[in-house]
């Protein structure tokens, strides 16, 4: 488990504490886990209502959409904690750093803010995501499940409230939900990320092969971008030592 | 070659560059994209072991000394595969071309293989230009970067109509071993950037090429491995997997050692250390020695043999090349292994 650093400027106070809770639920749409705890957020100042978080990426040459939906998200998120007055979020030392902080202060849209050089908004992107984390989802609960003495092949027959209560239950089921897929306790555990059908019994190794790929991408790029923050921003380190 | 408990490896390094980021080679006027690159690379170094980092003046231009010494003196590798990066958009005289490449390879005999890359947007002067390299430096190969800025374009994709001529051109010159960059990119700015469909696209048009996509499509491993299952002549290209996972995070690297063999299967897979982003030496070692944890995480995959790191360390790009192997370093009589990944549907 990701460790949650904590912000290297931690301003005191209520507003401070929900502005920094508003953050925690901002993902990186890939790695979906979320900006503060990769260690994203560089700087966070709150001041009289005045907010301004500064974001810092991996490296240089981070795509541009993961890090527009970032910078949008984040806009979103903070302003629309009560008390807060004005948003500025600054991404930092990057190559389109300037098109995505103008394009979000002016709520104009990732292909607004990309004039000539984009064509579609990034939903279906953000559902590509959010498909690939119900499939790492799905490996983790599914893992509890045969740790817990469940045999593998008894998972086409289970529904999502027999997987053990916790986070990773919660966090799946979240994620069904955004995708509009069937997420109440008694709809299937194992279901299509696209349709939303159960698996049948006859597709559970390649579905659950496909879940356990899925989330070893994710978190070997997680791994990857933790890296190559930390080797970017030495400070990062100590940072997390902190925590 | 490298020798280890009586066992010997031929090695071929299939992912080098020979390059040239210092600010003398900065366009006026693009020096933050040409800064920002190198540096992006150089972070990847950290990666590696503490004591294979590199000051970054060093890492911005090396000398063909060191070259050969990381490579041939230390590094255990027998022959290396040049893959190109041009971008002229950002270097005045390129990055990492065929021409240095191929001028450093004529200086050295038998050392090297010599890929060219090819642009569909240069049309017939570049088709022309493309025959003549391949001519020149004798290609078996071709390395692609469809990210690659040219103007105001941000980059091609293989579905391209003018890329089926390029592939059709390589099928007509030998030219069988098609490497495509799927990694982290900057274009398209609004699509999955590692949006792999294309490979699978012309893999299945392109039966006689060989499609060696490099860096596995991380981020996106789920999508190569589940696309590669499915086409025969598709291959994963380890460079920053092993430099960039083996030291960094050893359990994630084992889950992807584990997914590879599990959907790809021994034959498919081909070592290369992206010098200098990473030396040879460590990674090769690191290699060899190398098992599969004993943890009920992985418990899904079988421990690598040797004869398995034979293959991936060399046999296996030798056979794409064709690399003559000697006698005592290939692997009597190996069988081809098909996976125990579940193919598609």
């Amino acid at each position: 488990m990701a460790r949650t650093a904590p912000l290297p400027v931690a301003p005191s106070g209520d507003l401070a504490a929900a502005v920094r809770s508003a953050l925690d639920t901002v993902r990186d749409p890939e790695l979906d886990e979320p900006v503060t705890d990769l260690g994203f957020v560089e700087r966070l100042e709150v001041e009289a209502g005045r907010v301004v978080v500064r974001l810092r990426l991996p490296t240089y040459f981070c795509a541009p959409n993961f890090a527009f939906l970032m910078v949008a998200d984040a806009y979103d998120a903070v302003s629309s904690v009560p008390g807060v007055v004005t948003t500025e979020v600054v991404l930092q030392d990057h190559f389109a750093a300037e098109a995505i902080n103008q394009g979000v202060a002016a709520r104009a849209g990732f292909v607004a803010s990309f004039a000539g050089e984009a064509v579609d908004e990034l939903d279906g992107l953000r559902a590509d995501f959010l498909r690939k984390a119900v499939l790492a989802g799905t490996d983790r609960v599914c893992r509890a499940l045969t740790a817990a003495g469940r045999d593998r092949a008894e998972l086409a027959g289970l529904t999502l409230g027999d997987a053990p209560a916790g986070a990773d239950r919660e966090r799946l089921r979240a994620r069904r939900h955004e995708l509009g897929l069937p997420a109440g306790d008694g709809d299937p555990l194992l279901v299509d990320s696209w349709t939303g059908a159960a698996v049948p019994a006859g597709e559970l190794t390649r579905h659950l092969g496909l879940a356990r790929l899925t989330r070893t991408g994710q978190e070997a790029n997680s791994a990857v971008c933790r890296g190559m923050l930390r080797a970017r921003y030495p400070q990062v380190a100590e940072e997390e030592g902190r925590s | 070659m490298y020798e280890k408990d009586g066992e010997k490896y031929f090695v071929v390094d299939g992912h080098t560059h020979f390059w040239d980021a210092s600010p003398q080679n900065w366009v006026p006027g693009q020096e933050e994209y040409a800064k920002g690159w190198i540096e992006c690379f150089h972070a990847y170094q950290g990666l590696g072991p503490p004591d294979t980092h590199w000051p970054i003046d060093r890492f911005q231009k090396y000398s063909e000394e060191l070259m050969m010494h990381d490579l041939f003196e230390v590094g255990h590798v027998d022959k290396a595969i040049f893959q190109p990066t041009n971008l002229r958009q950002w270097y005045v005289d390129g990055f990492n071309t065929t021409e240095a490449d191929g001028a450093m390879a004529e200086r050295h005999p038998g050392r090297f293989l010599v890929n060219t890359t090819f642009d569909p947007r240069e049309g017939e002067a570049g088709m022309r230009a493309f025959e003549e390299r391949v001519k020149r430096y004798g290609c078996k190969g071709v390395k692609l970067y469809t990210a690659e800025w040219r103007g105001d374009s941000r980059g091609w994709s293989l579905k391209d109509p003018e890329a089926a001529r390029y592939l059709e051109k390589c099928e007509e010159l030998g030219v069988r071993n098609i490497h495509v960059h799927k990694g982290p990119t900057i274009w398209p700015l609004d699509k999955d950037a590692f949006d792999v469909s294309d490979i699978d696209y012309v893999a299945t048009n392109f039966q006689g090429l060989n499609f060696i996509v490099e860096h596995v499509g991380l981020p996106r491993i789920e999508d190569f491995c589940f696309m590669a299952t499915q086409e025969r002549n598709v291959y994963a290209g380890l460079a920053v997997v092993v430099g960039g996972l083996m030291h960094a995070r050893p359990k994630f690297f084992a889950k992807v050692m584990g997914e590879l063999m599990f959907w790809l299967g021994e034959d498919k897979l081909i070592f290369g250390a992206d010098y200098a982003i990473w030396e040879p030496r460590w990674q090769v070692e690191g290699f060899v020695d190398w098992t599969m944890p004993a943890d009920d995480e992985l418990s899904d995959f079988a421990p690598l043999t040797v004869v398995q790191k034979k293959k991936i360390l060399g046999l296996n790009a030798a056979r794409l090349y064709d690399i003559d192997v000697p006698a005592e370093l290939r692997v009597e009589d190996a069988p081809v292994v098909e996976p125990v990944g579940v193919p598609g549907p």
